[in-house]
C-alpha cells in the first residue's frame, strides 16, 4: 500500500513536468500576448512592461526561469492583475471554489445516496419512478439556465436571498444549489445503479436469513458496495466541480478559480494560466489517487498494483 | 442414404412457418419497439433534430436576424410562439437556428472523438508493451489538462471558426473514449478469432479495424451516445463565455441565446428556449440511459439488463484503462 502510493506520487512529478511545458509551449504558440489590448500602448511602455516581466529574453531562457520558479511554487505577479502575486490569486481563488464545490458535492452525496437507495429498494414502484423521473430532470437542465431562474424568482421576485457575490452565508444559497442539481441526480443514478447490483448478492440473503432488520441489511451491508460507482465518480467530480463551476461563478459573480482560468487564457497572462493549470494537474492526480486508495478499502477485491 | 437424414418437407415447411427468418438487427428493433420510453424519446429526438436541421426551409418561421424594437422581449403569444428577445427577434426561430449548428457541432465533434479515440486505444492495446505505455501516458497527461483551457486555446490558434469549433470540441472528448476501446482491445487480443485471422496471414491494420474494433462496438454507442450531448453542452458553454465569435455567424448558438436572453428573463416567466433545450437533453439522456434495447442491438441473446449491469460495465472498461 505504502509502496503503491508513494510509486504513483513518485510518477506524478514527470506527468506534471510533461504538462508545465506542454503548457508553456501552448502558450506562447498562440497568437497575441499579454499587452494587446484594444488601447495601443506606446513601443517605449510596452518594451518596458516587457523588460519588467522578462518577456524580453530568449524562449529557452524564459521556460528555465518558469521551471525554476515553479519549483519554488513561485510564479510570479500576474500580468492581468500586476499588483498581485499568482500565488496570492490561486489560493485566494481556490479557497472560494472549494467551499462552494464541497458544499455542492457534500449537498449531492447528501441527497444523491438517500434517494437513489430508495428507489433501488422500491424498484419499478412508484417511489422509484418518481426519483429517475427528478434524476433524469436534474441531469437535463444545464446550470446556466438553472442558476439565472434562481436568481430570478429568490432575487428578483422573492427578495430573499442577495443575487450575487460571495459576502455571507445566504449569498452562498443558490451558487451550491445551482451547481449541485446535476450532482445529486447523477449521484442517485449511480447510487441505485449499484444498490440494485448488490441487493441481489448472495451475502445480502445471508444477512436476511440471519433476521436483521431491512435497514440494517440495506444500509450497513448493502451500501458499503453499492456506493462503489459513486466513489469512482467522486474524484473526476470534485476535479470537475472545482473547476467546472465556472458558469456559476460568472452568473454570481464569484471569485473562484475558474474564471481567473478563463480570464488569464483570454488575456495571454502566462503566469496566472500556467500557475493555475499546474494547480490543477496536481490537484486532479493527487484526487485521482485518493479515488483509488478508497476503492481498495471499500472493495477488498480490488488490488493496488 | 443422405436423403434420410433430411428432415421431411411437411416439417421444415412447419418450422418456416412457425419462425420467420430474423436477423440481429430486425431482433434488437423489435425489442427497441417494446420499450415505450425509448421509442416515444426516439420519436422526440428525431423530430426536434428534423426541425432544426431544416429550419432554413420551415414555412411561416419568420427570419432569426430580423429585428424589430417595437415588439422587443414579448412573452410568448401566438404569433410568436416562444416570444421575441429584446431587439424583437422571434425566439422560436432562433432556437431552431442555433440548434441546427448544436446539432451540427455535436455530431462532427463527436464524430472526431470517436475516430481519434477509437484508433489510439485499439493500437495501444494490440501492440502493448512500451507503445502502450507511452499512449496512454499522453492520455494521462492530456487528462491533467483543464479541457476549458485546452478549447480556449485552440480557438485562439485557428482563430474562431466553426470547423475548429468542431476540431477542438473533439480533440478534448476523445480521450475516455481510447481508454475504453483499450481496455477492450485488451481483453479481446488473445481470443482464438484474432488468433485465427492472424493464422490466415491477415495484417495488424486488418486484424486491429476489420476483427477487433467491431467487436468492441457496444461500450463504445454507449459512450457515444453520453459524447453527442455532453460536445453540445459545452458548445453552449463556450457561446456562453462569448468565446465563440458570435458575430460571425447571424443565427447563434443556444448558449449564445441564452446569454443575450438572461439580462431580459424578468419579462417572460420562463425563457422557452430553456424549455426547449432541456427536453432536447432530456431525449438524448432518455435514449441511452432507459433503453437496453439501444445500448446493446447486437446482443441478442441477453435479457434486457437493468441500469446496474451496464453502470458496472461501462465502469469496468473506464477502470481497466
Amino acid at each position: 500500500m505504502t509502496t503503491y502510493v508513494l510509486r504513483r506520487l513518485l510518477l506524478m512529478v514527470p506527468t506534471l513536468f510533461v504538462i508545465a511545458s506542454l503548457t508553456f509551449v501552448l502558450m506562447r504558440l498562440a497568437p497575441g500576448g499579454p499587452f494587446m489590448s484594444e488601447k495601443e500602448i506606446p513601443a517605449q511602455a510596452k518594451a518596458e512592461l516587457l523588460k519588467r516581466y522578462g518577456l524580453d529574453r530568449p524562449l529557452h531562457e524564459q521556460y528555465v526561469a518558469f521551471l525554476r520558479n515553479t519549483l519554488r511554487l513561485d510564479f510570479g505577479p500576474s500580468y492581468k492583475y500586476p499588483d498581485r502575486q499568482v500565488r496570492d490569486i490561486i489560493l485566494q481563488g481556490f479557497r472560494v471554489s472549494a467551499e462552494l464545490g464541497a458544499w455542492a458535492l457534500a449537498l449531492a452525496l447528501l441527497i444523491g445516496v438517500p434517494i437513489g437507495t430508495i428507489a433501488a429498494v422500491r424498484q419499478n414502484r412508484p417511489a422509484d419512478h418518481a426519483a429517475m423521473f427528478l434524476a433524469l430532470a436534474g441531469v437535463s437542465i444545464p446550470n446556466f439556465v438553472l442558476g439565472p431562474t434562481f436568481v430570478l424568482a429568490f432575487a428578483l421576485t422573492l427578495l430573499w436571498l442577495p443575487a450575487g457575490l460571495w459576502m455571507g452565508p445566504s449569498s452562498r444559497i443558490m451558487p451550491v444549489l445551482a451547481l449541485s442539481v446535476s450532482y445529486v441526480a447523477y449521484i442517485a443514478r449511480l447510487t441505485r445503479a449499484g444498490m440494485l447490483e448488490v441487493l441481489r448478492q448472495d451475502y445480502i440473503r445471508t444477512a436476511r436469513a440471519k433476521g436483521l432488520a431491512e435497514h440494517v441489511v440495506v444500509v450497513k451491508h448493502a451500501l458499503k458496495l453499492g456506493i462503489l460507482p459513486v466513489v469512482s465518480y467522486l474524484g473526476p467530480a470534485a476535479a470537475r466541480i472545482i473547476m467546472g463551476s465556472i458558469v456559476i461563478e460568472q452568473i454570481f459573480a464569484i471569485p473562484g478559480l475558474g474564471r481567473y482560468l478563463v480570464v488569464g487564457a483570454i488575456n495571454r497572462d502566462y503566469t496566472l494560466v500556467m500557475g493555475v493549470v499546474l494547480f490543477y494537474a496536481s490537484f486532479l492526480l493527487v484526487l485521482n489517487l485518493l479515488v483509488d486508495v478508497a476503492y481498495s478499502w471499500l472493495d477488498p477485491r480490488v488490488e493496488l498494483a | 442414404m443422405s436423403i434420410g437424414l433430411r428432415p421431411p418437407a411437411s416439417v421444415l415447411a412447419t418450422a418456416d412457418r412457425l419462425r420467420p427468418p430474423r436477423s440481429l438487427w430486425s431482433d434488437a428493433w423489435a425489442r427497441l419497439k417494446r420499450n415505450r420510453v425509448a421509442v416515444s424519446a426516439g420519436v422526440f429526438l428525431v423530430v426536434m433534430s428534423a426541425l432544426a436541421a431544416f429550419a432554413p426551409w420551415l414555412p411561416g418561421l419568420p427570419d432569426p436576424a430580423l429585428q424589430d424594437l417595437a415588439k422587443g422581449a414579448q412573452p410568448p403569444s401566438l404569433v410568436h410562439v416562444f416570444g421575441t428577445d429584446e431587439l424583437g427577434r422571434d425566439l422560436l426561430a432562433r432556437v431552431l437556428h442555433g440548434g441546427r449548428i448544436s446539432l451540427l457541432v455535436g455530431l462532427v465533434g463527436t464524430l472526431v472523438s470517436l475516430l481519434i479515440g477509437v484508433t489510439w486505444g485499439a493500437v495501444a492495446g494490440y501492440v502493448g508493451g512500451r507503445t502502450d505505455d507511452l499512449m496512454m501516458r499522453v492520455v494521462d497527461v492530456l487528462y491533467a489538462l483543464p479541457y476549458i483551457f485546452l478549447v480556449i486555446l485552440l480557438l485562439v490558434f485557428f482563430s474562431r471558426s466553426l470547423v475548429m469549433l468542431f476540431v477542438a470540441l473533439g480533440l478534448v472528448q476523445w480521450l475516455t473514449m481510447a481508454r475504453i476501446v483499450r481496455g477492450q482491445v485488451l481483453s479481446l487480443k488473445h481470443q482464438t478469432f484474432v488468433e485465427a485471422a492472424r493464422a490466415l496471414g491477415a495484417s495488424d491494420a486488418a486484424i486491429i479495424f476489420r476483427h477487433i474494433v467491431p467487436n468492441t462496438l457496444g461500450p463504445v454507442i454507449v459512450y457515444t451516445t453520453l459524447t453527442v450531448p455532453a460536445v453540445i453542452l459545452q458548445e453552449a458553454f463556450l457561446s456562453f463565455l462569448g468565446l465563440r465569435g458570435l458575430h460571425r455567424l447571424p443565427p447563434p448558438l443556444h448558449g449564445g441565446t441564452r446569454r443575450a436572453t438572461i439580462p431580459m428573463e424578468g419579462v417572460r416567466p420562463l425563457p422557452a428556449h430553456a424549455r426547449l433545450s432541456c427536453c432536447a437533453r432530456g431525449a438524448i439522456h432518455a435514449i441511452p440511459l432507459d433503453d437496453p434495447a439501444a445500448r446493446h442491438p447486437h446482443r441478442v441473446d441477453r435479457r434486457a439488463r437493468d441500469d446496474a449491469g451496464r453502470a458496472r460495465e461501462l465502469d469496468h472498461v473506464i477502470r481497466q484503462g
